[in-house]
């Protein structure tokens, strides 16, 4: 008899709720440039909540960044997307994906889905404006409050 | 012993030291770039109108900063944005770095390129007259 699939949907089952759990704190950005830098057109968002390709992609593109200029001189960029990569979260997209959006993860929809009601989204205007639901996004706290 | 003397000034000179300036010191330093006299007309005309250069999201500078510089706008993200006017907040253009980082990134977003020293005076001594 082989256990290995069960074992396998038993650690599936389990990391989902281990996921919702390590999601309610996440830690704040810590590294001044990033935080400087990162937060003049939304919050500066924690580094944990995307992979490290990700980043890396995203520091490389700042010219065109979610249909912007977000351009920095180049030590800066360099500094800021070291910080990012060596803080990512665990990779779990498919395999060579980068994606560049938290709000567009599958953990994101799954825990907004039904959460959100239409007055709270139209105040906060969009969903990458985190610190306006959570009011405490910027100490890394994300869980009810 | 010469090279001792050296290290001081090449601190000093490091770029990511904030350089402080006042909106009249770079008023005087972009029109002179330029070699010509600022316009506040031509700059309030930059500033209001819908531009096709740029990216489609960002087509003024109104879209942001609203069409009242001395009101706080909104990011795109809506994150508020402190109003732009210096006689309604003090903090704007005493910074160089800060004024020509986000001159590079705003001008790019809405026209498709960096705005000439004769632009940057307009759009300032317009702001600096509201
Ligand atoms: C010039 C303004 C600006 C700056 C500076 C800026 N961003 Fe953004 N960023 C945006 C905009 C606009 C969006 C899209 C927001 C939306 O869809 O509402 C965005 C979205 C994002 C998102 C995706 C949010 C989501 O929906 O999950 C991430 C991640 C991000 N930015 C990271 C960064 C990092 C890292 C930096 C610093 C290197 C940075 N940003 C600096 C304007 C900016
Ligand atoms: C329009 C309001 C709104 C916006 C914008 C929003 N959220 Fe949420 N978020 C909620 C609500 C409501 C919940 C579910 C209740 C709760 O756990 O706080 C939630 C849940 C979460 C959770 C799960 C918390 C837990 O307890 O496990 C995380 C993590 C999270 N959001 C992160 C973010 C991030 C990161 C952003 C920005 C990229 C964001 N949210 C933007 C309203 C929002
Ligand atoms: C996509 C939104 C957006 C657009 C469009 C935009 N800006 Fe800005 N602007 C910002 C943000 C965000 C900041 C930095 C945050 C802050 O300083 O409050 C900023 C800062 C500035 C500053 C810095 C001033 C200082 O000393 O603090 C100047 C100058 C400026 N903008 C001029 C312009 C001009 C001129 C245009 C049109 C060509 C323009 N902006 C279009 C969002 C925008």
């Amino acid at each position: 008899m082989n256990f290995t699939p069960l074992l396998a949907i038993a650690a599936f089952a389990l990391s989902g709720a281990a996921l919702a759990d390590e999601m309610e704190y996440m830690p704040p950005v810590t590294h001044a440039a990033t935080q400087e830098e990162c937060s003049a057109c939304h919050m500066a968002y924690p580094a944990g909540f995307l992979p490290p390709q990700s980043w890396a992609v995203m520091m490389t593109t700042l010219e065109d960044h979610f249909g912007e200029n977000a351009t920095l001189d180049e030590a800066t960029r360099a500094d800021i997307e070291a910080y990012l990569v060596a803080n990512a979260g665990r990779d779990r997209s498919k395999a060579g994906a980068a994606p560049l959006r938290i709000s567009e993860l599958p953990w994101f929809r799954k825990e907004h889905e039904e959460e959100v009601s239409k007055r709270q989204f139209e105040e906060a205007k969009s969903w990458a404006n985190c610190n306006a639901c959570h009011k405490q996004a910027e100490r890394g706290i994300f869980e009810d409050d | 012993m010469k090279y001792l003397l050296v290290l001081p000034f090449a601190l000093l000179a490091s770029p990511a030291v904030a350089q402080s300036t006042s909106p009249a010191d770079l008023l005087a330093q972009y029109s002179a770039e330029a070699g010509a006299e600022a316009s506040a007309e031509r700059g309030k005309e930059l500033f209001m109108a819908n531009h096709t250069g740029g990216k489609p999201d960002t087509p003024s500078c109104t879209t942001c900063h609203t069409a009242d510089p001395k009101a706080a706008g909104q990011a795109r993200t809506g994150k508020p944005i402190e109003p732009l006017a210096p006689s309604a907040n003090p903090e704007r253009f005493t910074d160089l770095k800060f004024v020509e980082k986000w001159f590079g990134r705003n001008c790019n977003s809405v026209l498709g390129r960096d705005c000439t020293a004769a632009e940057k005076a307009d759009v300032l001594a317009w702001l600096a007259s509201l």
